[in-house]
């Protein structure tokens, strides 16, 4: 039952994208109006998995971000398991576009947080890169501590927060 | 004797307590009545009502209240509840009545008046001490008549001057940053108040992550770092012209912006080519010039020029983790002056040269404290779950920081104040939550 009522969720979700994709469709291109419509009716919707090559997949099956230790820019084993998925990933859709954010935790001073969330973004950077991935799809940010993703006082909430976030800037299949 | 002892009394608590070991903080404190250990033992003042002209009652009134809160406020006074007063003063060329002043315990009395003068609010101060009936200062002083808080801050910076020897500071503003929306999308924008709080107003910047103010040394420009399109670049905007301007195209992200003191240059940190690294460089603003003031495989940050613009402090994690280090601002070996238990963090020198006050990050907990420019004599002023970002007052008696005290989503950043001793620590009232205080000079 629990697994019936997730299940048509997700696929009312899948339905409002498609939706959103076919209006975004029929601006650009008043001639392609059946393109959302079909990728949108493909297998994949029924089977309930985010469509190949598109933010959600990269967001859900890839993983989109990785984390780090107290005042640390090493990149764990978790960390370059998940990199590599990514590497993996990227090269399979050579159009899309990365903007590597790094971030920092409350616990610091805001501008040596900026200069720390830096070198986290390029850790991630260089990985990717070191992985086949070319530069010149790859763009970096610090936001130090200014953009925290968990909200508590606590090392569960920093921990969270001490992470390098890989956002796809161009090029997802939106379909 | 009399007020002359007490004036003397007052003196020495302020100026030995910077070097007094920090007591421990009572509620009792604040009623001790003999000034020992560097604790400050408030004077009772009396602040009788100001006489009006007609139509001028509510701005006399005000005038007064903004006095009395400046003193209070400051922690070396007393306001005496006008409500006890015994006398009316009903003439202000009239000697009070020194009797009936002592009666209510006031040490000094501040009487005044306020009136329209040709289009001018004209307001008159006498300061009295009350045991000898000596005036110690007075003056008359004029201005259009939106600027009635401000002759009140002129007024109130020469009484304090009379009594403590100290430079007043209330004639002063804060630029900050005001915190408004959800924490994880905080919109942070440039805000300015008068030192006190009052007349706090958004600056008309474009941008929702604007960081890191600091006043130019005439208070009319304003450095700071904002999120744009791309990476975060430092800029200047002129309050009087509202331009923005870039300081510098660069490439990388540049950040941690300040003025020197001749404000013909911005110190600032840029991140290096290969994204590991921060060296300092300083913008002659001029020229255009950009020099390389470190060169380190580090983060080298949070730059401030001493107020002779001869040196810098900033902190760098080239040893392992930040500290507070100190060089000539023309460059070469930069020598390391904080040793103690945890990190050191955002050094700013005080207007005076004689200590740099830090932000502190030991034992979980984040600390602001001041230390002399050799790294000795260091005294923790506060301590708490999060403490950052001191700033001074121009007289170096006061400094500012913001404080977030936690609180999950629903938490934010308050600005305090707190006198260089540890005493009277404050939080300095704004609209919204607000972080990254920096204090003005004396405005002209």
């Amino acid at each position: 039952m629990m697994m019936t009522s997730r299940m048509t969720g997700f696929r009312i979700a899948l339905a409002l994208t498609c939706a959103i994709s076919l209006a975004a469709c029929s601006k650009k291109n008043p001639n392609g109006i059946n393109a959302g419509l079909n990728g949108g009716s493909g297998s994949d919707l029924a089977a309930g998995a985010p469509a190949p090559g598109s933010v959600q997949e990269f967001q859900t099956a890839v993983g989109d971000r990785v984390f780090f230790q107290m005042d640390q820019v090493m990149l764990t084993a978790d960390a370059q398991d998940t990199l590599r998925k990514q590497a993996n990933w990227l090269s399979q859709y050579p159009d899309v576009q990365i903007q590597i954010e790094g971030h920092a935790d409350e616990r610091g001073t805001r501008e040596y947080n900026l200069s720390l969330s830096a070198r986290r973004a390029t850790a991630v950077r260089n990985f990717l890169i070191s992985e086949g991935i070319a530069s010149r799809r790859i763009s970096s940010i610090a936001y130090g501590k200014e953009r925290p993703a968990a909200l508590c006082d606590a090392e569960e909430c920093w921990s969270q927060n001490r992470r390098a976030v890989t956002v796809i800037t161009g090029g997802a299949r939106t379909s | 004797m009399g007020m002359m002892l007490n004036r003397r009394k007052l003196i020495t608590a302020v100026g030995a307590a910077p070097f007094a070991a920090l007591a421990a903080r009572s509620p009792a404190m604040a009623l001790d009545v003999d000034v020992s250990g560097g604790k400050i033992n408030p004077l009772p003042i009396a602040i009788a009502p100001f006489l009006a002209g007609s139509g001028s009652e509510e701005v006399s009134a005000e005038v007064a209240g903004v006095i009395a809160n400046n003193l209070g406020r400051c922690g070396y006074f007393s306001p005496l509840p006008p409500e006890s007063f015994i006398e009316r003063i009903s003439d202000f060329e009239a000697q009070p009545n020194m009797q009936s002043w002592r009666q209510v315990q006031a040490q000094a009395l501040v009487t005044g008046q306020a009136y329209m003068d040709g289009g001018k609010l004209r307001v008159s101060f006498k300061l009295f001490d009350v045991n000898s009936g000596q005036v110690l200062a007075s003056q008359s002083l004029a201005a259009g008549p939106k600027l009635s808080r401000r002759l009140a801050h002129r007024i109130s910076d020469q009484i304090y001057q009379a009594l403590t020897g100290f430079e007043g500071y209330f004639d002063t503003r804060i630029v900050y940053i005001d915190e408004s929306g959800p924490k994880s999308q905080r919109i942070k924008k440039l805000a300015v108040m008068d030192q006190d709080g009052f007349n706090a107003h958004e600056l008309p910047v474009q941008g929702d992550l604007l960081l890191t103010p600091r006043f130019s040394p005439t208070a009319n420009e304003v450095t700071f770092l904002s999120f744009g399109t791309g990476v975060p670049r430092v800029y200047i905007y002129n309050i009087d012209t509202n331009q923005k301007e870039i300081v510098g195209d660069f490439q990388n992200m540049s950040f941690a912006p300040r003025f020197s003191p001749d404000g013909g240059r911005i110190i600032m940190s840029l991140q290096s080519d290969d994204g590991v690294n921060s060296n300092l460089f300083e913008m002659n603003l001029q020229s255009r010039q950009l020099r390389q003031v470190t060169n380190v495989a580090a983060i080298n940050t949070a730059p401030c020029y001493s107020p002779d613009g001869a040196y810098l402090a900033f902190e760098s994690d080239r040893g392992g983790n930040q500290q507070i280090y100190v060089m000539s601002a023309q460059g070469g070996e930069a020598q390391r002056i904080t040793f103690g238990k945890g990190t050191y963090s955002t050094p700013v020198w005080s207007p005076d040269g004689k200590w740099i006050a830090f932000t502190k990050n030991a034992n979980g907990k984040f600390a602001i404290g001041v230390m002399k420019p050799d790294g000795s004599g260091e005294r923790i002023l506060t301590e708490g779950y999060h403490n950052e970002g001191p700033t001074w007052a121009p007289n170096s008696r006061v400094i500012m920081f913001f404080r977030d005290s936690g609180g999950g989503e629903n938490g934010g950043p308050h600005l305090f104040s707190v006198d260089v001793t540890g005493y009277n620590e404050q939080q300095v009232p704004t609209p919204e939550f607000s972080s990254d205080p920096a204090w003005s000079p004396k405005l002209n």
